[in-house]
C-alpha cells in the first residue's frame, strides 16, 4: 500500500465514522420529534373507557417507566446506544411486550431472501440485454432500447399491482399476500417450502421485471461510451482480436453499473417498501411501515438504523473496491 | 446555440418523448375546458364500470306518461292493410273454428280482427294441426308471411305520447324505430373511465391528477435542482473545508431514509399544512444529493482548466468565475438533471402517497392519492375495478418514460459520442 493510498483509506474512515454516528444522533432524535405520545395510544387500548383516573394516571406513569420516557432526552439516548450495542434495540411500542430485536430478526431474513436474488437476478439480465443492444445494434437496439425504457418508466409499485392483479385476482394461480399458508407454521417440511416458495413469484418479479429495464438502458449508453473510446479504436488498429477487446469494453463499462448494484443491495430495506406493502411481505419494510403509522419509536429507529448502516458499508466497501480496480480511480484519488 | 437547438429538434428520441410530455401537458390545460364540471364531485355511489349513465333520480321521478299503442296501431292497419290480407285473416279464423260472427273486413272492426288473429294464430299449430283449406306449403307459408307483416306494422307504428293532463295535454308521435343518442338526454353523463371509490368520475379526476402532480414534480426538481447545483458548485469550485462540510452533509441524506425526514417535516409544518406546495419542496429538499455530487465531480473536472486559471489570474470574482466559466460547460447536464428531478418528484411523491404519506388534501387528487385510494378501497382486490388504478398506472408510466425519453435524447446531442 502506498502513502498516498494509506492517507486515502485514513480521511476516508474518519469521514465515515463522523458520518455514522451524526447518523446515530439523527435516527435516535427525528422520530422522538414527532408529536402525539405513543403512551397515549397503548394506555388508550390496554384500558377500558370507564376506568378511574388514578388508574390511568397509573398505567401511564408505569409504561412511562417501562419505555424509560420518564428521563431527559440524553438519559433516553444513552438508553438507546445500550440497547443498539446489546442487541435488542429495546421494547416496542406498538407490540408490547415484544423485543425490538424480535420484531427486527422476524423480518430482515424475508426481506433479504425476497431482495438479494431478484436485485441479482434484475442486474444480471438487464447488464446483459444492454450490453448485447450496443454490441449488436439493429433490431436488439432499436426495438428493445424503447420497451425497456418505457418498462423502467413503470413505477414499482404499478408494476406489483399490475402483477398482482392479472396473477392473483383474475387468473388466480398465485397468493395475493403474505410469504406462506396463513394456516402453516414456518418448518422445514415440503409443504412449507413449496408455499413459501409459491407467495415468493409475485413479489420477486415485480422487482426483478422493473430492475431489468434501468440497468439494460444505462448499460447500454456506458457500452457505447466504450466502443467508441480511443483504446478501442488503437486496438483495432493493432489487430486484436474482437472478442477480446469486447471483453474490456464491457469490464469498463461495469464499473458504474457495480456502483448502481451495491447501492441498490445498500438500500434494500428501504426499496422494499412498496413491494412489501402491496404483498404484505412479512418483511422489514412491511415491519417500518407499520411502525411509522403507529409511531412506534424503537423499531423507526433500529429499522432506519440499519438502513444507515447497510448503505455506509456499501458505499465504504464501494470505495474501496474501485480503489483497487479502477486505475483512473486511483490515479484521480492519490496524487 | 443554434446548431444545438437543431439537432435537439432532429433527435427522434427527444421529439417522441417530448410530444408525448406536451400531449399530457396540453391535455391538462384544454380538458377542463371542454368538461368543466368539479373533479371531485360525487357522481354515484363506488366504483361504476365505464360507461354512459342516466340518473337515476329522473329515470325514477320522470312525469307520467301516457303511451296509446292500441289506436295508432289500428289507425295505421286501416290504411295500409289491403282487403286480400283481412280476408285471409278471416278465412283462417273460420278454418280454424272460432266464431267470426263479430268480425268483418271492414275499416270499424280491424281492432277485433287483430286481436282475434293474435290470439288464435300460432306457425307450430298451423303446421301440425293441417286446418282445412290450409294444408299446402304455400297456403302454410302466406299465413306465416302475413303474421310476419302484421308484426312489423306493430313494431314500425307510431306511438302517440302524451303528457300532462287536460289543458297542459303534449302530443308527440314517436315511431319505434326512432332513437336518440344518450349524451343527448338531459341528465346523462358519460363516463369513459367509470368512476372511483368516492363515485368521482375518473377521467376528469385523472386528468386533475395528472396537473397537480406534474407541478410537484416541476416544484420538487426546481428545488433540488437549484439546491444540487448551488451545493454542488461550492464544494467542487471551493474545495478544501467546505467540500468535506457540504458532503458530509449529502451523507446524511444518502444515510438516512428520506421519508424519515419527510414524515417529520410532515409533522412539524402541521397535518393541515400537508398541502401539496409542502409536498413538493419536501421532496425537493430530500433529493439534491446526487445533482450535487455529479456536479461537484464535473465541477472539480474543470476548476484547474486554463480558462478558469486565467479568470482567477485576471482577479475576477467567485461569483463571475462560476457563472462565466464553469456555469456554460454544466448547463447542458444541469438541464438533463433537471429533466429526471422531475420525473423522479413525480414518481416520489406517488410512492409516498401509496404508504399514506402524501399530501393531506381534499381540494386536489394527485396520481399518487388516486393510487392510495384504490388501494384503501380494494380496486385490485375486492372489487376487480381496473379503470380506477390502471390508467393512474400509464399516466406515470407515460411521464417518466417521456420524460426519459427526452433526457436520452439531449444526452446524445450533448456527448458525441454515445450517437449512433
Amino acid at each position: 500500500m502506498t502513502k498516498g493510498m494509506k492517507k486515502y483509506f485514513k480521511k476516508k474512515i474518519i469521514w465515515f465514522l463522523i458520518t455514522f454516528v451524526a447518523a446515530l444522533i439523527l435516527n435516535f432524535i427525528l422520530p422522538r420529534l414527532m408529536p402525539g405520545d405513543p403512551v397515549n395510544a397503548i394506555v388508550g387500548k390496554s384500558i377500558s373507557s370507564g376506568a378511574p383516573p388514578e388508574q390511568v394516571q397509573q398505567q401511564m406513569e408505569f409504561y412511562r417507566r417501562q419505555f424509560g420516557l420518564d428521563k431527559s432526552l440524553p438519559g433516553q439516548f444513552l438508553d438507546f446506544i445500550k440497547n443498539a450495542f446489546n442487541g435488542t434495540f429495546g421494547v416496542s411500542y406498538s407490540q408490547y411486550p415484544r423485543k425490538v430485536s424480535d420484531i427486527i430478526g422476524g423480518g430482515i431474513w424475508w426481506t433479504i431472501a425476497l431482495q438479494l436474488p431478484a436485485i441479482l437476478v434484475g442486474w444480471i439480465l438487464g447488464n446483459v440485454l444492454g450490453a448485447v443492444a450496443a454490441y449488436k445494434r439493429g433490431f436488439w437496439d432499436k426495438v428493445l432500447m424503447p420497451v425497456s425504457l418505457f418498462f423502467s418508466a413503470i413505477p414499482a409499485f404499478g408494476a406489483a399491482v399490475i402483477l398482482l392483479v392479472i396473477f392473483s385476482v383474475n387468473l388466480g394461480i398465485a397468493p395475493a399476500n403474505g410469504a406462506y399458508d396463513p394456516g402453516m407454521i414456518p418448518n422445514f417440511s415440503w409443504s412449507f417450502i413449496s408455499s413459501v416458495i409459491w407467495h415468493y413469484q409475485l413479489p420477486f418479479w415485480s422487482i426483478v421485471l422493473i430492475s431489468i429495464g434501468g440497468q439494460a438502458v444505462g448499460m447500454r449508453s456506458m457500452s457505447i461510451y466504450e466502443l467508441n473510446a480511443d483504446y478501442v479504436k488503437y486496438s483495432r488498429f493493432l489487430g486484436i482480436k474482437d472478442t477480446k477487446i469486447v471483453r474490456y469494453v464491457f469490464r469498463n463499462a461495469m464499473l458504474p453499473q457495480v456502483t448502481g448494484l451495491a447501492m441498490s443491495i445498500g438500500s434494500m430495506v428501504g426499496g422494499a417498501l412498496v413491494a412489501e406493502t402491496i404483498f404484505s411481505y412479512p418483511g422489514l419494510g412491511m415491519a417500518m411501515y407499520s411502525a411509522i403509522t403507529q409511531s412506534d419509536y424503537p423499531v423507526i429507529s433500529a429499522t432506519t438504523l440499519i438502513i444507515t448502516i447497510m448503505v455506509l458499508l456499501a458505499s465504504f466497501m464501494l470505495d474501496i473496491i474501485y480503489a483497487f480496480i479502477d486505475p483512473r480511480v486511483k490515479a484521480a484519488q492519490f496524487d | 446555440m443554434k446548431s444545438t437547438l437543431r439537432n435537439i429538434l432532429h433527435s427522434p428520441r427527444f421529439m417522441v418523448g417530448f410530444v408525448i410530455f406536451m400531449t399530457m401537458v396540453l391535455t391538462v390545460l384544454i380538458y377542463p375546458y371542454f368538461v368543466p364540471r368539479n373533479p371531485l364531485l360525487s357522481l354515484g355511489k363506488g366504483f361504476l364500470p365505464p360507461g354512459t349513465y342516466f340518473s337515476v333520480y329522473d329515470a325514477n321521478n320522470a312525469p307520467t306518461f301516457r303511451v296509446e299503442l292500441p289506436e295508432a296501431d289500428t289507425n295505421r292497419l286501416q290504411n295500409d292493410l289491403p282487403q286480400s290480407d283481412r280476408k285471409l285473416m278471416l278465412d283462417f279464423l273460420k278454418a280454424k273454428g272460432v266464431d267470426t260472427s263479430g268480425l268483418s273486413s271492414g275499416n270499424d272492426k280491424i281492432a277485433d280482427l287483430l286481436e282475434a288473429w293474435k290470439a288464435n294464430y300460432d306457425e307450430a299449430d298451423v303446421k301440425s294441426s293441417k286446418y282445412e283449406g290450409f294444408t299446402t306449403q304455400a297456403k302454410r307459408r302466406a299465413l306465416a308471411k302475413l303474421d310476419k307483416k302484421l308484426n312489423d306494422f306493430l313494431s314500425n307504428a307510431s306511438m302517440k305520447v302524451i303528457r300532462g293532463e287536460g289543458e297542459d295535454l303534449q302530443e308527440k308521435n314517436v315511431s319505434g324505430t326512432e332513437y336518440t343518442r344518450v349524451d343527448q338526454l338531459a341528465n346523462s353523463v358519460s363516463l369513459p373511465l367509470g368512476t372511483d371509490n368516492f363515485g368521482r368520475d375518473t377521467l376528469t379526476e385523472l386528468v386533475q391528477a395528472t396537473g397537480v402532480s406534474l407541478l410537484i414534480g416541476l416544484i420538487a426538481g426546481t428545488v433540488a435542482t437549484l439546491l444540487g447545483l448551488i451545493v454542488g458548485l461550492l464544494a467542487g469550485y471551493v474545495g478544501g473545508l467546505v467540500d468535506d462540510i457540504l458532503m458530509f452533509v449529502a451523507n446524511i441524506f444518502t444515510v438516512i431514509p428520506g421519508f424519515v425526514l419527510l414524515i417529520l417535516i410532515y409533522y412539524s409544518v402541521g397535518q393541515e399544512a400537508r398541502g401539496i406546495i409542502t409536498c413538493a419542496m419536501v421532496i425537493g429538499l430530500t433529493s439534491w444529493v446526487w445533482t450535487a455530487r455529479s456536479v461537484r465531480s464535473q465541477v472539480i473536472s474543470l476548476r484547474n482548466r486554463d480558462h478558469v486559471n486565467l479568470s482567477k489570474l485576471s482577479g475576477h470574482s467567485l461569483f463571475r468565475i462560476v457563472t462565466t466559466d464553469i456555469l456554460p460547460y454544466i448547463a447542458s447536464y444541469v438541464v438533463m438533471a433537471f429533466i429526471l428531478q422531475v420525473s423522479s418528484g413525480i414518481l416520489a411523491e406517488a410512492q409516498l402517497s401509496l404508504l399514506g404519506l402524501g399530501p393531506k388534501t381534499t381540494e386536489v387528487p394527485t396520481l399518487g392519492l388516486m393510487m392510495n385510494w384504490a388501494k384503501l378501497f380494494g380496486a385490485y382486490t375486492s372489487s376487480n375495478a381496473w379503470w380506477a388504478y390502471f390508467p393512474v398506472i400509464l399516466v406515470i408510466a407515460l411521464t417518466s418514460f417521456s420524460l426519459n425519453l427526452m433526457n436520452t435524447g439531449l444526452d446524445q446531442v450533448f456527448n458525441p459520442t454515445l450517437r449512433e
